[in-house]
């Protein structure tokens, strides 16, 4: 009787123990998340101003700021995105699509050994196959390297946004005589375009983020350029140029570039989290 | 499918608007930008290569675009390898480097001859993070190899007791900062070590990408990046240029030198260690000024080169290019002692003046 | 009409095709080149390569050793760490928590995924570097000094430390993925186990058991990044290849010596020997990538092992 009484507290207790255990353990990641957020806040906000956002990096001492990093990035952000999610949606429609087969499988496989290949290997591919012919690095290179990191995720997002709209739609259409082209054109994608286009935005914060694939491919530049063929500077790599260097002003607008573009980040995945709220 | 009407609008609002504020900021800030404005008459310059002489690149292009508002030099500081490897492949219009190139390495070039330019003379120094040592270290060369070497072990070693009685060394461990990336400025230190300590000579050589036992340091990237590690980080050694480290106001040992005196690094110091080298120069200005004769010469001194090709294939560009390097070790030597470097020695003005002359594109000299 | 609707179905198809065969084509493309620039390396060193010890470019000595103990142990760090408190957390947003305190808890270890690597790296530089210098380490050498991996210089930079920026990093793509193999759990072994007057954590255990396979998926995911991740390694690790006991030390990883010493290769052999090493972080993320896929795949079923891979 008291034997089984106290193996009974004990498997409560340890009930109990482990639940808050696990309690604790959300806590602890969301108080990382706040600790990691408010240090950069912290820091940051002190060094943000007009001149700041809008100048050109000066010699030490001289002030200056990252307007053209700024600028930079999202050039180089745009061109990704433009050769990005047409190519990456369009193999989205063909794996949803056309993809149920060993060559669909193939290349859903590949997709995800892409997602997950480091993003400095793909650098070195493009300053390979990009920079060494061009003779230079370039906004081009870089936007490049960001597109190819983007493709596979968009494409992995769409077909996945596809396969959710019900086949009754597509049935039906089909049913009435449409092609099979435009019912994947005109029925099925725009029904899964809301989704697509969250993915889509989720694929841009990500490759904003990146350092690694720039930094022998678009390498950096003092100067405002507006031109695709010259090297640019990014936010992140400016980061990374300001935070291990020796000077303390620098790594003031380190931290002040990192609110800005941790901001930029954040900022899209609450408006996505908000959208996708709404439709549950 | 109402609802994924409504909520497809609603997200392409919201990329219109960010795109509009975008593309508005751009605008706007191309008519702030003034002289940086991009017009098509604007000519751009860019370099890549020795972290050691980025501030002094980053001041001259500033002051050079003041006086030349179409002429952009663009100069991103990512060691003198990179800045080797980039003129070879010509991926830059010139390479900064702190070590003059091999002859190997002068014959992987894929536009023909490089010519070596040097434009300012600096120093290595050896920074140090002791926030208790008020008064400056003294270093030999032995002590140094020994550090660096994982000798000694302890910032109360008797070694470096005996050169520095006055200071209040701590027991602490001493942790050595050394250049992970490719890098005349350990290419520099290296030389110097390689001369005086024969140890060093057989364990590491000269070289600009240094090993060092294992157990022994910390790698960082860049002059920078030794100067961060070091600034952040208790008990550490490292060698950096001396711009990087008036910077941070962190202390730079007196070195031991030739003669036998303990020298600090400045500008007077290593124009005297390149003075002592004036008439021994090589026609094609590969040189170094290690460890030099001469009482008051700092003895970890070294020259940055530019290099650039001697037939540029751009006219246009190949003369901003040489109009600006002739601007920099003529006019622009105002700026390089506010910065700790050195200027070059007038007979060594008169060289490089005359390489500059020899540049040519399409056979055609760009300055006359 | 019927013959102009096969046609587009045609060109349609045909579009399509070329966009999902690119991705191929660039993984193709990315491979061979890898393949071709390690020749060199290669055929001079042969599978050697891999273990031999000695770095040191000037000398052209190349072993690859230094660095891939680097890449494993700080990988393997980083999974010791984030493994346990991803399984708290995926248990507790899934098993335990109300739906209104899960959603926003959730949200918000998402985001840990969305900050950029760069930025992880400029935090452990000035704050985690730091903090382990003056506090964590001094606690660890005084109670657990006796164990060699915690002995030797406190310099804030090494390989603990960037074991932990790494854990950090992999921890919401673990965490994301055993909640979704928790939640393809049937409801009905939980009320069975409840049924049977099991508490709510031996309801968990046994949940969990049966998810195995697929907690196992989500380990080897997270692994799988942690191998590729560079910046914020770079930034924190101290770069220096070596082998050494202390997690203080600082080492190297294979990702961080690219990012390093790519721009400045000039010897074909030198560049050679950092290709091939790039090539195998390349093949090693092929391989944990398929595992993880086939493991979550097991529990999950195709749709929830898609999302995350």
């Amino acid at each position: 009787m008291t034997e089984a009484a106290t193996v009974h507290s004990k498997r409560r207790i340890t009930n109990l123990v482990m639940t808050s255990l696990t309690a604790i353990c959300a806590v602890f990641a969301t108080t990382v998340l706040l600790i990691i957020l408010g240090f950069i806040a912290y820091q940051g906000i002190s060094s943000i101003s007009w001149e700041f956002l809008t100048d050109t990096p000066k010699p030490v001492g001289e002030g200056g700021g990252i307007g053209n990093a700024i600028v930079g990035s999202a050039m180089m952000t745009l061109l990704a995105a433009i050769i990005g999610l047409p190519v990456g949606i369009a193999a989205g429609v063909y794996l949803a699509e056309f993809g149920k087969n060993w060559y669909g499988n193939t290349i859903r496989f590949i997709a995800d050994t892409l997602i997950g290949v480091p993003s400095i290997i793909i650098g070195i591919f493009i300053y390979t196959v990009v920079v060494m012919p061009m003779g230079r690095q370039s906004g081009l290179a870089g936007g490049l390297a960001l597109a190819i990191i983007m493709i596979p995720i968009v494409a992995r997002t769409t077909e996945e946004m596809i396969n959710l709209v019900p086949n009754s739609m597509r049935e039906g259409a089909l049913a009435l005589g449409a092609p099979q082209w435009r019912v994947s054109w005109n029925i099925v994608l725009p029904a899964a375009m809301s989704g697509i286009a969250t993915g889509a935005m989720l694929a841009i914060a990500r490759i904003t983020g990146e350092t690694a694939p720039l930094l022998f491919t678009a390498l950096n530049s003092r100067f405002y350029n507006f031109y695709y063929d010259q090297p640019m500077s990014s936010l992140t790599v400016q980061i990374y140029n300001f935070a291990t260097g020796p000077f303390e002003v620098e790594h003031a607008m380190a931290w002040a570039a990192t609110l800005l573009l941790v901001g930029f980040i954040l900022f899209i995945n609450i408006i996505v989290r908000y959208l996708t709220r709404k439709k549950h | 499918m109402n609802i994924n009407r409504k909520f497809f609008n609603q997200i392409a609002f919201i990329a219109l608007a960010l795109f509009a504020a975008v593309s508005l900021a751009c605008s706007g800030q191309q008519m702030g930008g003034g002289g940086n404005t991009s017009s098509s008459g604007t000519i751009k310059i860019s370099g890549t290569g020795s972290t050691f002489v980025k501030p002094m690149m980053d001041k001259w292009g500033s002051e050079f675009g003041k006086l030349n508002p179409n002429i952009q030099i663009d100069y991103s500081g990512t060691g003198s390898g990179a800045g080797i490897k980039g003129i070879q492949n010509r991926t830059v219009d010139f390479g900064g480097s702190d070590a003059a190139m091999t002859d190997d390495e002068m014959k992987q070039t894929t536009g023909g001859e490089i010519v070596h330019l040097p434009v300012v003379l600096g120093a290595v120094v050896l920074t140090y993070n002791l926030p208790d040592v008020k008064e400056p270290l003294k270093l030999t060369p032995e002590l140094i190899s020994d550090i660096f070497l994982g000798k000694i072990r302890k910032w109360n070693d008797p070694k470096l007791k005996a050169e520095n009685p006055n200071l209040n060394l701590p027991d602490n461990d001493i942790t050595p900062v050394f250049r992970a990336d490719g890098s005349g400025t350990s290419d520099i230190f290296t030389d110097y070590l390689s001369k005086t300590v024969p140890e060093w000579k057989e364990k590491v050589g000269r070289t600009k990408n240094p090993q060092l036992p294992p157990g022994i340091g910390i790698g960082g990237k860049g002059n920078e990046g030794v100067m961060g590690q070091v600034k952040n980080t208790p008990n550490t050694i490292g060698y950096v240029e001396l711009t990087f480290a008036k910077a941070n106001n962190l202390p730079a040992a007196q070195i031991k030198n030739k003669a036998g005196n303990f020298v600090t690094a400045d500008s007077s110091t290593v124009s005297k260690a390149a003075a002592a080298f004036a008439d021994t120069m090589a026609d094609d200005l590969r040189f170094e000024i290690t460890n030099a004769d001469g009482a008051d010469a700092y003895p970890i001194s070294g020259t940055v080169f530019m290099l650039v090709y001697k037939d540029q294939p751009d006219p246009v560009k190949g003369k901003a290019l040489v109009d600006f390097l002739w601007w920099a070790i003529n006019d622009g030597e105002q700026y390089v002692v506010d910065l700790h470097y050195a200027p070059l020695p007038e007979s060594l003005v008169t060289k490089v003046d005359a390489k500059l002359m020899s540049i040519t594109s399409g056979g055609k000299p760009l300055r006359q | 009409m019927a013959q102009s609707s096969t046609l587009g179905d045609k060109v349609y198809r045909t579009i399509l095709f070329v966009a999902a065969s690119s991705i191929l084509l660039i993984v193709a493309a990315i491979f061979y080149m890898m393949v071709q620039s390690s020749m060199p390396t290669l055929q001079r060193f042969g599978i050697g390569f891999l273990w031999a010890r000695e770095w040191n470019p000037s000398q052209e000595l190349f072993g690859a050793l230094p660095f891939i103990y680097g890449t494993v142990v700080s990988s393997l760090l980083a999974l010791l760490i984030a493994v346990p408190i991803s399984l708290g957390i995926a248990v507790f947003l899934v098993e335990q928590a109300p739906k209104k305190i899960a959603r926003p808890i959730a949200f918000m270890i998402e985001l840990l995924a969305a900050i950029p690597s760069v930025v992880y790296g400029l935090w452990g530089i000035f704050v985690l570097a730091p903090f382990i210098r003056e506090y964590l380490g001094p606690v660890l050498q005084d109670n657990l000094g006796f164990l060699p991996i915690f002995q030797g210089r406190l310099t804030g930079i090494g390989m603990l430390t960037g074991g932990i920026i790494l854990a950090i990093m992999i921890t919401p793509i673990v965490t994301a993925v055993v909640r979704d193999v928790l939640e393809a759990v049937p409801n009905t072994q939980r009320e069975a186990a409840l049924a049977l007057g099991a508490t709510k954590w031996e309801t968990t255990m046994i949940v969990l058991g049966n998810a195995a396979s697929g907690i196992a998926g989500a380990v080897v995911l997270g692994l799988g990044r942690a191998v590729g991740e560079t910046m914020a390694v770079t930034m924190v690790i101290g770069n220096s290849p070596q082998i050494s006991a202390s997690l203080f030390e600082p080492a190297y990883t294979i990702a961080s010596v690219l990012a390093a010493n790519f721009a400045d290769a000039t010897d074909e052999i030198y560049l050679s020997a950092l290709i091939e090493m790039a090539l195998v972080l390349f093949l090693v993320t092929v391989v944990i990538n398929g595992l993880a896929k086939l493991l979550i795949m097991s529990v999950a079923g195709r749709a929830n092992a898609s999302k995350h891979t």
